[in-house]
């Protein structure tokens, strides 16, 4: 193993039964849990800290805005940000995305621009396009998804021909789908447009270099990387931010107001209207310690295991009768794994499994054209962390017989 | 402890299995209305069709999901079929009793209370039968939708054949 094996000791919640059955948490897609090390921190944080940041003169209000830009500093070299200015704080990958939606997508783009994306997206890298298509007349093109869970690169030359934006998730939240990003990214920029990056799956899994991956932006959230929930990152080229308008008005985010104006603040605070989240910051800072400490090589390497486990599991185990969607080299993914059991539906599947301690997702996963490229209206799935481990994976197995019990007609 | 009999009782996977009044029906003479889960994506379609004298004389089901979900629908097309508007009104009525949803809450916003709250007035001499197979789901709260997401369609299929 590549990680410690006492590591679920880290993680208060796991320890808990549902059911009489230990809990076996598979839903780290959905959200992470948290060590008591963010715990502790975001305690600490109020105990001793707290006060409002950037405007107070004494001490403590020092060391709070010391505590909210050191967390800033800590996720600007996670990501290998070229300047802390570029790492702006958000409420989630969601609001991160609307930010770019709003700000730059609004003021660059005209009726008939397109922004291309991919059927494989969630929801929070579709509506916002959506919205922007209603208010402006956009317009939204798609790149398909193949029957093998991969983006078809096949037309996005025609795709991209005139678009001013690319905006693709590095890791599908349903099919685990690594896209190649460096790839989209050089293409993108040869068409003339600018690469955003839906990286909610991608950073809290994989060694992150934003500079590597050739992207203008890219956006994720705490809570899927071992922090509280209500922090999020935008991160984008200075440049660009500079160039972007402020979204939201307000206290924090001006250098002067005026009765005739403002005069809108520097990077990245510009786009941090009002008191920010900064135990969630803190949390942050605090979660991007642990996985450095842990080496996000080898959180990479465990859940390749883990994920190469589980497809020889769940299918030496059940043939036939799951269906794992996504791609099968385990190489090619991340740990997110949706499936099929039989005829029987998800939410069904999850129901018995619960009742075995296992939680897993049941639904669509905010990715509903994805679901009618599979051909469903919702999967099963079990997504893995550095908390999980072979043992969690054979009690799913195990678990998913007793479904049989129930519904095998 | 709660345990999974309460769900799945045999009447409902009965139901599951072999949906009853499954299919479509002509549109028009039919109202044709589709429901639909937000959380889960599942998918109810309710054919009804409506006589003159305001008798339901069929019911067809239509759409996909789980197994609560498709055996309410099913027991609820064989509770509906030859009632009047008014009986299939007070049935819906009955039935989220049932699921412990309380009439004075049942509101466009379809909240949903998860206490135990006696029927009251034009309902109670309504017979649930086989539907009250389906009382355990109230142990389960987030099943609830599924139970009642045909019976929220029905609700409002009712409504466009009262009004065509």
């Amino acid at each position: 193993m590549t990680l410690p094996a006492a590591i679920k000791s880290d993680f208060p919640l796991l320890d808990q039964q549902f059911h009489d059955h230990q809990l076996v948490y598979l839903d780290s897609a959905n959200t992470s849990q948290k060590p008591q090390v963010v715990i502790d921190a975001m305690a600490d944080y109020y105990e001793n800290t707290n006060a409002n940041v950037h405007r107070g003169s004494y001490e403590l209000a020092v060391r709070a805005t010391a505590a909210l830009e050191g967390a800033r500093a800590k996720v600007a070299s996670f990501i290998n940000a070229k300047s802390v200015s570029e790492v702006v704080f958000t409420k989630n990958a969601t609001e991160s995305m609307n930010l770019l939606a709003r700000s730059w997508a609004e003021t660059n783009l005209r009726s008939g621009d397109a922004v291309v994306i991919s059927e494989m997206e969630h929801h929070a890298n579709i509506v916002p396009w959506h919205m922007l298509r209603a208010q402006k007349g956009i317009e939204l093109r798609w790149i398909p998804v193949d029957q093998s869970g991969h983006l078809d690169l096949s037309s996005l030359d025609r795709l991209l021909d005139g678009a001013k934006l690319l905006s693709v998730t590095a890791m599908s939240n349903v099919l685990g789908t690594l896209n190649p990003i460096a790839q989209l990214s050089e293409r993108a920029h040869a068409a003339g447009a600018l690469m955003a990056v839906d990286a909610s799956q991608y950073v809290p899994h994989m060694p992150t270099d934003v500079q590597a991956l050739g992207a203008d932006f890219l956006v994720f959230t705490g809570h899927k990387m071992l922090a509280p929930m209500g922090i999020g990152v935008l991160w984008a080229r200075a440049e660009l931010l500079d160039a972007m308008p402020p979204f939201l008005g307000g206290g924090e985010m001006i250098l002067n107001v005026t009765k005739d104006g403002f005069t809108a603040n520097e990077i990245p605070w510009k786009f941090e209207a009002g008191t920010p989240m900064v135990a969630e910051a803190v949390g942050l800072g605090r979660a991007v310690d642990y996985l450095s400490d842990l080496g996000m090589d080898n959180v990479r390497r465990h859940e390749v295991e883990l994920t190469a486990y589980a497809l020889r599991t769940l299918t030496e185990r059940h043939g036939d009768k799951i269906t794992i969607h996504g791609p099968t080299e385990p190489a090619e993914r991340g740990g997110v794994m949706s499936f099929i059991y039989g005829d029987v539906h998800p939410h069904d599947v999850a129901q018995v499994l619960d009742q075995s301690g296992i939680a897993v997702r049941a639904g669509h996963h905010c990715a509903k054209p994805l679901m009618d490229v599979l051909g469903t209206n919702a999967t099963s799935r079990a997504s893995l962390y550095v908390y999980n481990d072979k043992s969690d994976l054979d009690k799913l197995a195990d678990a998913l017989s007793a479904v049989d019990d129930i519904f095998s007609f | 402890m709660i345990g999974l009999e309460d769900l799945y009782r045999e009447i409902i996977l009965d139901h599951y299995r072999t949906p009853r009044n499954r299919g479509e029906l002509e549109t028009p003479p039919a109202q044709r209305v589709e429901g639909f889960n937000p959380l889960c994506g599942d998918e109810i379609i309710v054919y009804l069709q409506v006589d003159d004298s305001g008798v339901i004389d069929d019911v067809a089901i239509g759409g996909q999901g789980c197994s609560i979900s498709q055996s309410s629908a099913s027991m609820m097309s064989v509770a509906i079929k030859g009632r009047t508007i008014e009986d299939a009104r007070k049935l819906i009525v009955a039935f989220k009793g049932l699921m412990s949803i309380h009439e004075t809450e049942i509101g466009g916003d379809g909240s949903e209370a998860a206490l135990g709250i006696e029927l009251e007035g034009a309902a109670e001499d309504m017979k649930l039968g086989d539907l009250e197979a389906l009382r355990g789901v109230v142990k389960f709260p987030i099943r609830i939708k599924c139970a009642t997401l045909s019976w929220n369609t029905l609700a409002q299929a009712l409504d466009e054949a009262a009004a065509a």
